[in-house]
């Protein structure tokens, strides 16, 4: 290990991440609920505050809309403010400022006034959680123009993408998978070169099939790999990372030499991002495909009581029974 | 609209509130009757900006009164001949917007709603320029650095927060309470009664009361939001809801040019030496239509419109400058001249607007441009070309 090189969790990734470019650019301001003294509910700003002061790391009024609204403020006198919302299920009072004014500004403006903004939502499932504390909202952001929207999966990923997404002139949708923040750990090199914020990557090679996902269910569809691999069958797995504008790049490569692509995650199937990812294939691989693209996702329904969340959400058989029924065709 | 008397649950708000709202209740703030008579108040007088001539400050609000209604009468003359989609008509608030932006400083920054015409008059903005968005051609062409004036924000109450979390940069970049009157900034949202009745507006109340932000939140009550009148949105006069949300609010006569005028500027100085926020409610009435797609006659009296009439922003000081000898007859031409050369602007101007191209559409969506939408363009570039000779999409 270097010296620079340490294993992190993915809570301790971002934090460093939203440290580095704090130090880096004064204009960079964090502002939130909790995100202050108490270092946000999952301790992501832990530390930030008592470092950098409360003009820098914003206690709000519990007003998700005023967190945004104000945002868009600081943002026009010259501020780059990273929003941190609770928890995905409570980004939707804002979501009128983040459609009508964060994504439209500078559309409206004809470019003279910037939306260097990041809003943080921690999404997904898997930590026991009541009603509104486990959704997937992104395809609802990845629909509106003006926004950028990216998913980390990993903690090395954490720790780049969001000082990425801060140094980013247009607004991005930054989402955390939850339930990863204080689970695995990995190798972090902070004197790396990172992959650029806009880009997917292909994560596990194979040859058989392509497994397409981002966010939590990446790590899902890598075990599915290996299980799949038992069997005898090569799955190659890309991570999308950017969900809105999409690098179908790596994904349309992959297809062409696996004939077979199954896309996951764990936010409604219906027009979510397997729909869109699912279409472009389609168009752009037509006569690669040995099969149609299948989808692998949530239910239409709302999100579950805890207790039978994980039957629920796309598990490793699901995916696996996905697999399959792409090669019966 | 009287609270209910009678309850035995709390305060008796009619007691706390006064017995009638009428022509604004006893504790409007006027420095100018209807009848063009000056008026003295024990808390705010008209002082004119520094070094500034009293009498040349009050014609220059004329002028500018007069200019304004003639944006608003010549915009809406457009829209009626098919140059304009739509537009939002301010007849009747020139007071309110005019007293309220003459009061601001360079530095100062402007969140309007869509009707804030007087006040971009004030901070130079060419009128034409507001044509464009309702004409179709663009969003708001004028460039909110130069005139520190945002642009025209058509969600109702939105903007109030983005005066809040600009106040509190301003804050942060340590621009209030310096005593340098250049550095020293203050923000203002500008809103109606309507969004008073928004989230968003109360958001930015708590939030600008919360830091003690450099704001004013200027509220224009012209007693319509559309077809609901103000008892729709509130059972309490407007400007003492402030009082719970912890700043003051002030009722003022918004058809009195001076007293929106000296109202503002305390409100403007109370935020730039860090006193935090303050609530104005210019108390005004909405003379013509929403907007030139409204039909005021299914939902008011005429009655109504024909008692405001009486208290119109301009002929008061119209009055006071004649029968006070203040202007003679060459000034009053002199700015009608000006209102006429200023309608041909707009005229001349309106119809000379080009059309973006179909592609431009493209251009602004990102300050980095995706690959997907530069494909996007490039497809439909190829497309529209594909029709070039047959004149379709020429």
């Amino acid at each position: 290990m270097s010296p620079s090189s340490s294993k992190v969790t993915l809570a301790k990734a971002l934090n460093s991440g939203l440290r580095k470019a704090m130090e880096s650019d004064d204009k960079v301001v964090i502002m939130g609920e909790d995100v202050g003294r108490l270092g946000g509910v999952f301790r992501i700003t832990d530390g930030l505050q008592k470092d950098f002061g409360e003009d820098r790391v914003i206690d709000t009024p519990l007003a998700e809309s005023g967190i945004l609204g104000t945002a868009v403020g600081l943002a026009i006198r010259g501020y780059r403010p990273v929003c941190e919302i609770q928890f995905d299920g409570f980004v939707y009072p804002a979501y009128d400022q983040i459609v009508s004014q964060v994504a439209k500004m500078h559309f409206r403006t004809q470019g003279k006034v910037r939306m260097p903004i990041v809003i943080r939502i921690p999404f997904g499932g898997g930590i026991g959680a009541v009603e509104h504390h486990s959704e997937s909202p992104e395809a609802q952001f990845a629909h509106t123009p003006g926004l950028k929207v990216v998913a980390c999966s990993n903690p090395v990923d954490g720790y780049w993408m969001i000082q990425q997404a801060i140094a980013s002139d247009d607004p991005v949708v930054f989402l955390e998978p939850k339930r990863q923040y204080h689970s695995d750990k990995a190798e972090l090199d902070e004197t790396a070169t990172p992959l650029p914020l806009f880009a997917s990557r292909v994560v596990r090679p194979g040859t058989d099939l392509t497994l397409v996902s981002y966010g939590p269910r990446v790590k899902t569809c890598l075990a599915a790999a290996e299980a799949a691999a038992q069997e005898g069958r090569s799955v190659e797995v890309v991570d999308l990372r950017t969900l809105s504008p999409l690098d179908m790049g790596p994904v349309l490569e992959s297809v062409r030499r696996t004939g077979r692509a199954v896309v996951v995650h764990e936010a409604h199937v219906n027009l979510g991002m397997g729909a869109e990812v699912a279409a472009r294939v389609t168009e752009q691989c037509f006569y690669s495909l040995e099969a149609p693209v299948l989808r692998v996702g949530g239910f239409d329904t709302p999100y579950p009581p805890a207790r039978i969340e994980e039957e629920w959400l796309p598990d490793l058989d699901r995916v696996l029974d996905a697999v399959d029924r792409t090669f019966d065709f | 609209m009287s609270p209910d008397p009678g309850s035995d649950f709390g305060p008796d708000l009619v007691e706390v509130f006064g017995p009638s709202q009428q022509d604004g209740g006893p504790h409007l703030v006027q420095l100018l009757t209807p009848e063009g008579e000056r008026a003295e108040h024990p808390e705010f007088s008209f002082v004119p900006p520094d070094g500034q001539d009293e009498v040349e400050t009050i014609r220059g609000f004329y002028r500018d009164m007069v200019l304004t209604r003639r944006i608003d009468t010549e915009s809406t003359a457009l829209q009626r001949h098919g140059e304009l989609g739509i537009w939002a008509q301010l007849l009747g608030q020139e007071a309110a917007q005019v007293g309220s932006g003459r009061a601001l400083r360079p530095q100062d920054y402007v969140f309007p709603t869509y009707r804030e015409h007087g006040v971009a008059w004030c901070r130079g903005v060419d009128p034409l320029r507001l044509l464009g968005l309702f004409r179709g051609v663009d969003q708001g062409s004028w460039d909110p650095r130069e005139h520190n004036f945002g642009n025209y924000t058509i969600v109702i109450g939105a903007q109030t927060l983005h005066a809040a979390g600009y106040a509190m940069g301003v804050q942060r970049d340590g621009a209030v309470g310096t005593g340098d009157p250049e550095r020293d900034t203050a923000v203002v949202a500008y809103f109606g009664d309507g969004a008073s009745s928004q989230g968003d507006v109360n958001e930015s109340f708590v939030f600008a009361a919360s830091y003690n932000a450099p704001v004013v939140f200027f509220c224009q009550n012209n007693q319509w939001a559309i077809s609901e009148p103000i008892e729709r949105q509130s059972r309490i006069p407007l400007y003492q809801r402030a009082l719970g949300f912890g700043f003051p609010g002030v009722r003022v006569d918004g058809n009195d040019v001076l007293a929106c005028y000296a109202v503002t500027q305390a409100a403007l100085n109370r935020a730039r030496e860090g006193s935090g926020p303050t609530f104005v409610e210019a108390y005004t009435y909405r003379m013509g239509a929403h907007t030139t797609t409204d039909d005021p006659t299914r939902y008011r009296m005429s009655a109504d419109v024909e008692h405001w009439k009486l208290k119109d922003p301009i002929a008061r000081v119209e009055v006071y400058l004649k029968r006070n000898g203040l202007a003679d007859q060459d000034f009053f031409d002199g700015v009608a001249e000006e209102a006429n050369a200023l309608g041909a602007h707009l005229r001349e101007g309106c119809a000379a607007l080009p059309d973006p191209s179909p592609l431009s559409v493209f251009d602004q969506v990102y300050a980095e441009q995706t690959d997907e939408l530069a494909g996007q363009r490039d497809g439909f570039a190829a497309y529209l070309e594909s029709f070039e000779g047959e004149g379709a999409h020429a």
